[in-house]
């Protein structure tokens, strides 16, 4: 593999994680000559945005975009400033020391710093049958599967955004959508309720959850149940999509990284973790916002982070270096000389890594 | 790497029921964000192992039979077929090494 050869050497700074969140810090990482080694994954490159349809309200796009695209422009900004983007899975990390190790299946590397942009996955009803018939008319992704339920009757779990875009995408080619929903007012945003709600074919099932998955090869319909009279109802629907929220990739990070409830804790408003040297972006610290500028936004505070972070060993090495060199003149020597107007090595003594650019 | 040879409701059953070989079929559409991720591994795959198996991809848009016949009602699906008949069904986009896992009988 064209990596051997690298894997010895310790890098800047490593990108786990390829969203808007780690092609972001990958843009800043790289645009600070960091030369960020990024691992995309094999299939979730680009991150949750390649499931999606048009993306309306990403700053700068005003007709809108398609999401896989918009991830393919950031993908392409990062490379044409030298990020090194590998399209493989990591499936090891060792962050708890001064240099970070990041295992794939095949080699292992290196880095002073590590910027975690796992995102997050979809989460399942976690009822029998979910797994079994998942292609066979349960989907998470309607942009993918959509089109095979032309002139079908389709229900859709789930009150936010990502439920109504599913909906109002499906009702393309369903002739009926249900929306499942548990309570009786939806999260989503107000542009995406009016649309559905004036959707002819989309209607409501309102305090209502999916209690069973019925079919053996395929889908064949669902159980709903009232959440207020407990009552049941049989829905004869041949397509199931969930999009009941999405719950953060943060498996890998487990007895290293401080977690809550899945989501890694940052020291707010910078992207830091528990660990020195560990900054996390994106879905994986976000159960709240989750939107892809949000991400972005946060992908961006994270490769700075790590970029201060950075600058501070360098400073801490230089100037240990210096003291050696002059130790008859230490008393009187500030070991932290300011450099006016050089926000990229700030070199402040008492915060390795501040949390403000200024 | 060889882009996959594309198969048509038209030439399926010459190209894939009727192969010597087992046959793996990528269902696809151009608006499928994933089967863009799993192109790319099965190019490889192919590379690596066609010999002992055919890749081959269709477009389910533009071909609505062949789908419908085999259920396909969720992309990226994998069929392998042998000696005509559907012996295994992968769906959805998986990692270069869990695919090579379920394909082991096939290229083992």
């Amino acid at each position: 593999m064209a990596h051997e050869q690298t894997t010895n050497r310790i890098r800047n700074v490593i990108v786990i994680g390829s969203g808007a969140a780690g092609y972001t810090a990958a843009i800043y990482a790289a645009r600070a000559k960091l030369a960020p080694l990024v691992f995309e994954g094999s299939v979730s490159a680009g991150g949750a945005l390649m499931t999606t349809t048009e993306v309306e309200n990403f700053p700068g796009f005003r007709d809108g975009i398609m999401g896989p695209e918009l991830m393919g422009e950031m993908r392409a900004q990062a490379q044409r400033f030298g990020a090194e983007l590998v399209a493989d899975d990591v499936i090891g990390v060792d962050l708890a020391g001064e240099t970070k190790v990041v295992r794939t299946a095949t080699d292992t590397f290196r880095a002073r710093a590590v910027v975690l942009a796992m995102g997050s996955a979809y989460r399942k009803l976690g009822i029998p049958r979910e797994d079994t018939l998942s292609g066979h008319g349960v989907s998470w992704c309607a942009t993918c599967d959509g089109f095979f339920f032309r002139d079908q009757h389709v229900a859709v779990v789930g009150g936010g955004d990502s439920a109504l875009e599913e909906a109002t995408f499906l009702s393309r080619f369903a002739s009926r959508v249900t929306l499942v929903h548990r309570r009786r007012e939806l999260r989503a945003s107000k542009i995406m309720q009016e649309r559905a709600f004036l959707d002819p074919k989309i209607e409501f099932a309102w305090n209502s959850t999916v209690e069973s998955i019925h079919g053996d090869d395929k889908l064949t319909g669902v159980t709903l149940v009232d959440t207020q009279t407990g009552d049941r109802r049989e829905l004869n629907v041949t397509g199931l999509f969930i999009a009941i929220g999405r719950i953060p990739r943060s498996e890998l990070l487990r007895g290293q990284v401080e977690l809550d409830k899945a989501c890694v804790v940052v020291d707010h408003p910078s992207t830091r973790t528990n660990l020195p040297g560990v900054f996390a972006c994106g879905d994986l610290v976000d159960h709240h916002y989750m939107q892809a500028v949000t991400a972005a936004g946060t992908g961006c505070a994270a490769a700075l982070d790590a970029e201060r972070y950075i600058a501070a060993l360098d400073h801490q090495a230089s100037t240990a270096g210096d003291a050696a060199a002059t130790i008859a003149e230490t008393e009187s020597h500030d070991p932290a000389p300011h450099r006016a107007g050089d926000p990229i090595h700030p070199a402040e003594k008492e915060a390795p890594w501040p949390t403000s650019r200024q | 790497m060889a882009d996959l040879k594309a198969v048509t409701d038209a030439d399926f059953e010459t190209e894939v029921l009727k192969s010597d070989k087992p046959v793996l079929v990528d269902f696809w559409a151009e608006w499928c964000g994933p089967c863009h991720l799993v192109s790319p591994i099965l190019r490889e795959i192919n590379a690596e192992y066609g010999e002992k198996m055919t890749f081959v991809k269709m477009d389910v848009e533009e071909n609505p039979l062949t789908p419908a016949k085999y259920e396909v009602t969720g992309i990226p699906a994998l069929n392998v077929y042998r000696n005509g008949e559907l012996v295994r069904r992968i769906v959805g986009a998986m990692p270069k090494a869990a695919l090579l896992n379920e394909l082991g009988e096939f290229i083992g």
